[in-house]
């Protein structure tokens, strides 16, 4: 294999300034090398940063330390072998599929002629013959997504970026406009010499990529990296494709290591402190039944679940989380298996799933329980959202507070261990007539 | 165990939201009783306190314009309800009132003035109170047809969803109009209210110092007291009224629309995730005080009574759209019929009897050099204010700076310019055709760059990570990304600037300050001159060809353009 570097990054570190003049850590010890010939996965969860580090690899943004060398000089702004193929698409409405794809060349000011010929063929190889003079929103979503990839192609970069290209786009055309691009791939008929690939799809990230980065949150750093050396085109129901999903999945659900003295906003956390998902009860309750009932009686492998339930890891990571804080389930190598009182939870009636549900928000959640001991001490039972707000502030950012606080208001409605009042900004005991 | 809390009772019957909104009230009350005191004086205590330039007296005359202006708001929304109403509900009424919705847009605000200071003045003889109803129907034709435009789009639009929700819930008419229809078209009607409370500022002056004919009234209010220094050629006191304007335009934005928009965010159908919620502090007053919660929980059990009172529909009846009956068609296209040709013959008659064909062609003449500013003046305003508008939309913390100041710019009336307008013309011995044209734009402009702002700021990110990504700059940027993306909202903006700087031509083509008066031959003008002598054939003439050209121009020029605009250049 050839290994001439077409990108590094060096100890890379990339951080917002907050309001109140601390920062805000989005990545760290970011090493990375992009060799030719490779596609490279960045695989994590929402919020991992993976998006950000391709940001600084376009030249879109900069890092606040470390640097990005492309063919060994560094990068500081948009780089002219560099192109990007977006989540959203993101055409130009106004313009046709030519004069999308054409706009790269235009601003390279290229000659018309030359203009149209590297269009056509861009347009030609992309499987996109016909739709010339269509406008986007003519189009279905794979074939504005082909436009995308054409737009990228044409101006011959070295490397491709895809930002979760395939994301948009139902099963069926997401499986074909992935194939269709392995196949140009490993045929060579593309210029680009290596890509960089971000997602959330742990089958997605073994099917395409060559060496797959998992990423961590809080801040965003590599968790660890994965060899993926089977031949194209790759069979999603070889064992050792299996094998390496079930390997990453339990890779992404591992406790992190030694986590003390460092910002700790990951549940499951102790204290007020930590963070708090957006996961509705509906998720929580809908997810404990399905790995109730058959065929996985209590016991569940992620994977499996996973493509049974059609979620992406982005949704049923969080879910999965949230029922281990609240000791419905422990998730242990790749598996969620439920406990004695998850399984009670699901052979429960309505009512009484409210009441175990309180049980374990009180218990479990120190936030919960805390705001419960204010409101039950007050004469009054009630109390401002501010002084809540105030407190975690303390531990975590404006946003992430009211988040949490979202979330717990969320659950302590179902589970009616407290009440909220949206227009006062209040909490109470019992419920407004 | 329970904390023993001293004063918890107090703390239960009063908030310390509670104090602020008690002042806040009485205030109110006491500034109403203040303000409403000189409406049944007699009309002759006007000419015995004659108004005075004494910065001492604006407090007053601004809360009797703020009154007004209420008044006039209330006005226009009991109109739009009503009209707009009636226009959306009724197939047969709407193909007349929505063209008739349309023309009045069209008709200049002096037009109004003219024509009704008489009927008016008649209503309640020899007392201000006519005056005062002349002086806040004239802010009411400066507001009420957009906010009525607006409200007819959004009936026409609720979602079909929920429509079917309310049938099968079998809601009487009543109760589906207040429980659906307004909650859904709220939203879009404050947003009019604001924009139709600039246009009443703009007009300040014309509403209280009513000048048509013999007839000559100087209302107390912020309006005369503009026009009393400008008769004056007093600049102090003309830097008196721009801050009393300042403060009663912020005053109106804390203690009304910031929280009308805090408040009507809750009826927003698709609610944008991520999108800022908005806040007002005179809201959270209102809601943390338990004086103004009980206020509001009697008023809600009142709605409340009248959508029980009302009897709804009846189950069993299965509901058959009756078709409706083809003799009661033929009746009101015989009614329709009826009163255009009256209203023909008419025309005819006051025009061919007191005017002459020369007359015409040469009000034609002038209309078609108003014609000429306006869209020079627009295309002007677009050179100047689209690129700055992109600029500042791309970058949200300017936008939030430059909003409000655009805002407050929108409501300055061009009159609080003249001083300035005419000293340059009459100093440099200046053509008034061109220089006094800026100030039919100076209020109006606006409006471009509002849109632009936020067609700009509505570039999706990944859009323009494209752009810089492909390295697209320059004047390839401007022509195929940044022009396209806020074209629909620039032609928004343009129509809303066209329309007002026709309306403004009537202020802007005859400046005065003092005894010295500059004029610019035009329509406006015409129209201006023929107000003063009281000469209602000519008004009727110079308006009716004013609404004619606006008219003419929207239906052949920006309403295709707009169609094009949204149809191509709309981001989904």
């Amino acid at each position: 294999m050839n290994t001439t570097t077409l990108l590094r990054c060096t100890d890379v570190r990339k951080a917002f300034p907050k309001p109140d003049g601390a920062e805000l850590l989005v990545l760290e010890g970011m090493n990375l090398d992009l060799h030719e010939g490779q596609i490279v996965g960045l695989l994590g969860r929402s919020g991992s940063g993976k998006s950000t580090l391709l940001r600084l690899i376009a030249g879109l943004a900069e890092p606040t330390s470390g640097q990005v060398t492309y063919l060994g000089q560094p990068i500081d702004g948009p780089a002219a072998g560099i192109a990007m193929v977006f989540q959203s698409f993101a055409l130009f409405p106004w313009l046709t599929v030519f004069e999308n794809v054409a706009l790269g060349l235009e601003a390279q000011r290229m000659p018309r002629a030359e203009i149209r010929q590297r269009s056509l063929a861009a347009i030609d190889l992309i499987g996109l013959d016909g739709f010339e003079s269509a406008y986007p929103r003519e189009l279905s979503g794979g074939m504005r997504q082909r436009v995308g990839f054409a737009r990228a192609l044409v101006v011959h970069p070295n490397i491709l970026l895809m930002d979760e290209p395939f994301s948009a786009l139902d099963v069926l055309t997401a499986e074909l406009l992935r194939t269709d691009f392995l196949d140009l791939w490993s045929e060579g008929r593309m210029p680009i010499k290596g890509v960089i690939l971000v997602t959330h799809n742990i089958e997605e990230a073994v099917l395409m990529c060559d060496r797959i980065l998992v990423f961590g949150s809080n801040p965003g750093r590599i968790l660890s990296e994965i060899k993926v050396s089977l031949p194209q085109p790759r069979n999603r129901l070889d064992p050792t494709f299996r094998e390496l999903v079930e390997r990453i999945y339990v890779e992404m659900t591992a406790r992190p290591k030694g986590t003390s003295g460092a910002r700790q906003e990951r549940f499951p956390g102790l204290g007020i402190g930590s963070v708090l998902p957006k996961v509705s009860t509906n998720l929580i309750q809908g997810l404990i039944e399905a790995v109730a009932a058959a065929p996985f009686n209590g016991k569940a492998d992620l994977p499996e679940i996973a493509s049974d339930l059609q979620m992406e890891i982005d949704e049923l990571f969080p879910v999965a989380e949230t029922l281990q804080m609240l000791r419905f389930a422990e998730l242990e190598g790749g598996d969620l298996k439920l406990s004695d009182e998850g399984l009670a939870f699901a052979q429960a009636t309505v009512d009484e799933r409210k009441h175990i549900f309180m049980r374990h928000l009180l218990n479990y959640v120190p936030l919960a329980a805390h705001i419960r001991r204010v409101l039950d001490e007050r004469a009054s039972h009630s109390a401002r959202k501010s002084r809540f707000i105030d407190e975690l502030e303390d531990f975590m950012s404006e946003e992430a507070a009211d988040q949490t606080l979202r979330a717990v208001i969320r659950w302590a409605r179902y589970g009616e261990a407290f009440a909220y009042d949206d227009e006062n900004a209040m909490f109470s005991l019992e419920n407004p007539t | 165990m329970k904390r023993f809390e001293r004063y918890v009772f107090l703390r239960d019957l009063a908030s310390r939201w509670d104090m602020l909104a008690f002042i806040v009230v009485i205030g109110l009350i006491a500034w109403l009783g203040e303000t409403s005191r000189g409406l049944f004086a007699p009309l002759s205590q006007l000419t015995r306190t004659p108004l005075s330039l004494d910065p001492s007296h604006l407090p007053e005359y601004a809360a009797r314009t703020t009154f007004r202006m209420l008044v006039g708001l209330a006005v226009s929304l009991l109109f739009t309800l009503t009209y707009a109403t009636w226009a959306a509900k009724s197939e047969r009424a709407g193909k007349l009132l929505v063209p008739i919705l349309d023309i009045l847009q069209s008709v200049p605000i002096f037009g109004f003035l003219s024509v009704t200071v008489v009927f008016f003045l008649s209503l309640t003889p020899g007392r201000v109170l006519g005056a005062e109803f002349e002086s806040i129907f004239v802010i009411f034709t400066s507001q009420a047809w957009n906010m009525a435009f607006s409200f007819y789009q959004s009936l026409r639009t609720v979602p079909t969803e929920l429509i079917e929700a309310a049938e099968s819930f079998r809601l009487s008419p009543w109760m589906r109009f207040w429980q659906l229809e307004v909650p859904f078209a709220l939203p879009a009607l404050i947003w009019n209210m604001m924009l139709s409370m600039s246009g009443g500022w703009f007009f300040v002056v014309a509403s209280e110092s009513i000048n048509v004919g013999h007839t000559d009234i100087v209302l107390p209010g912020v309006g005369s007291y503009i026009a009393l220094a400008i008769a004056q050629k007093n600049l102090v006191a003309i830097g008196w009224a721009i801050l009393t304007m300042l403060v009663v335009i912020l005053l109106y934005d804390q203690l009304l629309f910031r929280p009308l928009i805090a408040w009507v965010d809750r009826f927003r159908v698709e609610q944008e995730p991520g999108a800022r919620i908005p806040t007002s502090w005179a809201l959270t007053m209102m809601r943390r005080s338990k004086l103004i919660h009980a206020a509001t929980v009697a008023f809600h059990s009142g709605v409340l009574w009248t959508s029980r009172a009302i009897k709804r529909t009846d189950a069993t009846v299965a509901p058959v759209v009756a078709r409706p009956k083809r003799s009661l068609d033929l009746l009101w296209v015989s009614l329709v019929v009826l009163a255009v040709v009256l209203g023909l013959w008419r025309i005819v008659v006051v025009l061919v009897s007191h005017t002459s064909w020369k007359e015409a062609m040469q009000v034609t003449g002038l209309a078609f050099l108003t014609m000429l500013r306006v869209f020079f003046l627009i295309g002007l305003a677009s050179l100047i204010w689209v690129p700055i508008g992109v600029w500042v939309g791309m970058r949200p913390r300017a936008a939030q700076v430059v909003q409000p100041m655009a805002q407050f710019l929108a409501a300055f009336p061009a009159n609080l310019l003249f001083p300035i307008a005419v000293y340059g013309i009459v100093t440099w011995k200046l053509d008034p055709d061109i220089f006094l044209s800026p100030l039919m734009i100076l209020g109006t402009q606006w409006y471009i760059l509002f849109n632009v702002i936020a067609g700009a700021s509505a570039i999706p990110t990944e859009m323009r990570y494209v752009t810089a990504n492909l390295q697209v700059t320059g004047w390839l940027w401007w022509r195929k990304v940044a022009l396209p993306a806020v074209l629909p909202f620039y032609v928004t903006g343009a129509i809303t600037a066209s329309g007002g700087s026709w309306n403004a031509a009537v202020v802007a083509e005859l400046a005065s300050w003092g005894s010295t008066q500059v004029r610019a031959r035009g329509l406006g003008a015409y129209i201006a001159d023929a107000t003063t002598a009281g000469d209602f054939h000519r008004i009727v003439l110079g308006i009716g060809t004013m609404s004619l050209f606006v008219v003419i121009i929207n239906r052949l020029f920006w309403r295709p353009l707009y169609y094009y605009a949204e149809r191509k250049y709309r981001l989904t």
